[in-house]
């Protein structure tokens, strides 16, 4: 059974109450243990595949010099029975005979080896992908159990302060209001701005003689004088 | 990284916060620390935060199954898939019998990510609340 399902399960059966844990924590430790255990399998493994390599490279290397040393023979062999000395010649092809069989062996060695670390390569990145797996389903359980603990916290919070959190249309409708509030007083402050500066001009524009102004007793009789003449 | 540091950034932060926002946090004691942050202003939708071995989690609760119209119900979930991924930095969830909104940060995220994540999600939960309203009682 897959880490969510056990984890709906858990939810399902009721394991959601305040307090009850989705997985007890004896399993959460035994679950612990086996990452562990899967990191020291993994640290092993890297430690005999480099083992391994090391002696595939070695293997390698003296297959190339057996090589070397048979072509090497062959000369001297094909150079004896140039001079005619056919016993020297027998001589170095036992010689031959023999390094050919070491060579025969070594290349088995160096083959299994290759299959050796090529098992190890994939054993090494299975253990990989396990362990990462592992340590993605604990998270999972770690965050739920955590997520439950936080809500049990927060419900324990707000029933001992007496509050409880509002319904969302309620919350909604009273941050709205709030921010109507909020943006009305900048508006009243914003027009009472404005009438403010619009008055102040008004007043330097009269103090200046200009635009509308106000009439005085005099100019009334003076207007009146003109009228009669 | 811890509630207590995220506590003291954002409220040291005062006027200065780089989202617009004024912040208020206390932590709130239980088996798990939980930090409650309210914007100020939007005190009635706080943001609760608790940093667990791998993330921090930012979570504001929505509503409760019992605000939830039962005939509206599917058609509910339905707008939640999909506006899941056009909701910046937040997904819906459920914990118990209440409908969330939540993001999820790195450890290693900074305190202006912290920040820019809180108040985003605090704009999500009163649009998505104003968005679904029609659903609940």
């Amino acid at each position: 059974m897959g880490i969510l399902n056990k984890i709906l399960t858990a939810f399902r059966g009721g394991a959601n109450e305040v307090g009850q844990s989705i997985v007890d924590a004896n399993s959460t430790r035994i679950f612990e243990q086996e990452i562990r255990d899967a990191e020291k399998h993994l640290t092993k493994a890297k430690r005999d595949l480099t083992d391994v390599m090391a002696k595939e490279m070695a293997a390698a290397r003296e297959v190339d010099r057996l090589k070397r040393t048979i072509s090497e023979h062959e000369g001297y062999a094909s150079q004896a029975l140039d001079k005619g000395n056919e016993a020297l010649a027998l001589e170095v092809a036992e010689k031959i005979a023999q390094l050919e069989l070491e060579l025969s062996e070594q290349h088995s060695a160096n083959e299994s080896f290759s299959a050796n670390a090529a098992k190890l390569k994939e054993l090494v990145k299975k253990t990989e992908r396990q362990l990462a797996d592992y340590q993605r389903q604990l998270s999972m359980v770690k965050t739920t159990e955590s997520v439950q603990k936080a809500t049990a916290s927060i419900t324990d919070s707000f029933a001992s302060s007496n509050s409880k959190l509002l319904n969302a249309k309620e919350s909604l409708e009273r941050i709205k209001a709030r921010q109507q509030q909020f943006d009305d007083r900048m508006k009243a402050a914003e027009t009472l701005e404005n009438e403010n500066s619009d008055k102040s001009l008004a007043a330097k524009l009269a103090e200046a003689g200009i635009g509308e102004q106000k009439s005085d007793a005099n100019a009334v009789l003076e207007r009146l004088k003109a009228r009669k003449g | 990284m811890n509630i207590h540091a995220i506590a003291n950034h954002l409220n040291g932060l005062g006027d200065n916060s780089q989202t617009g926002f004024r912040f208020d946090c206390y932590p709130i004691e239980g088996d798990v620390e939980v930090l409650q942050v309210n914007i100020v202003g939007r005190e009635e939708i706080p943001i609760f935060v608790s940093v667990t071995d791998n993330q921090v989690l930012c979570i504001s609760y929505l509503w409760g199954e019992d605000e939830v119209k039962p005939e509206t119900r599917a058609e509910m979930f339905e707008t939640m898939l999909e506006l899941n991924i056009p909701m910046p930095l937040s997904a819906f969830a459920k914990i118990d019998d209440k409908y969330v909104v939540y993001g999820a940060l790195s450890l290693k995220s900074s305190m202006a990510e912290i920040e820019q994540e809180l108040s985003v999600l605090s704009d999500n939960c009163l649009e998505v609340i104003a968005e679904m309203v029609d659903y609940l009682n």
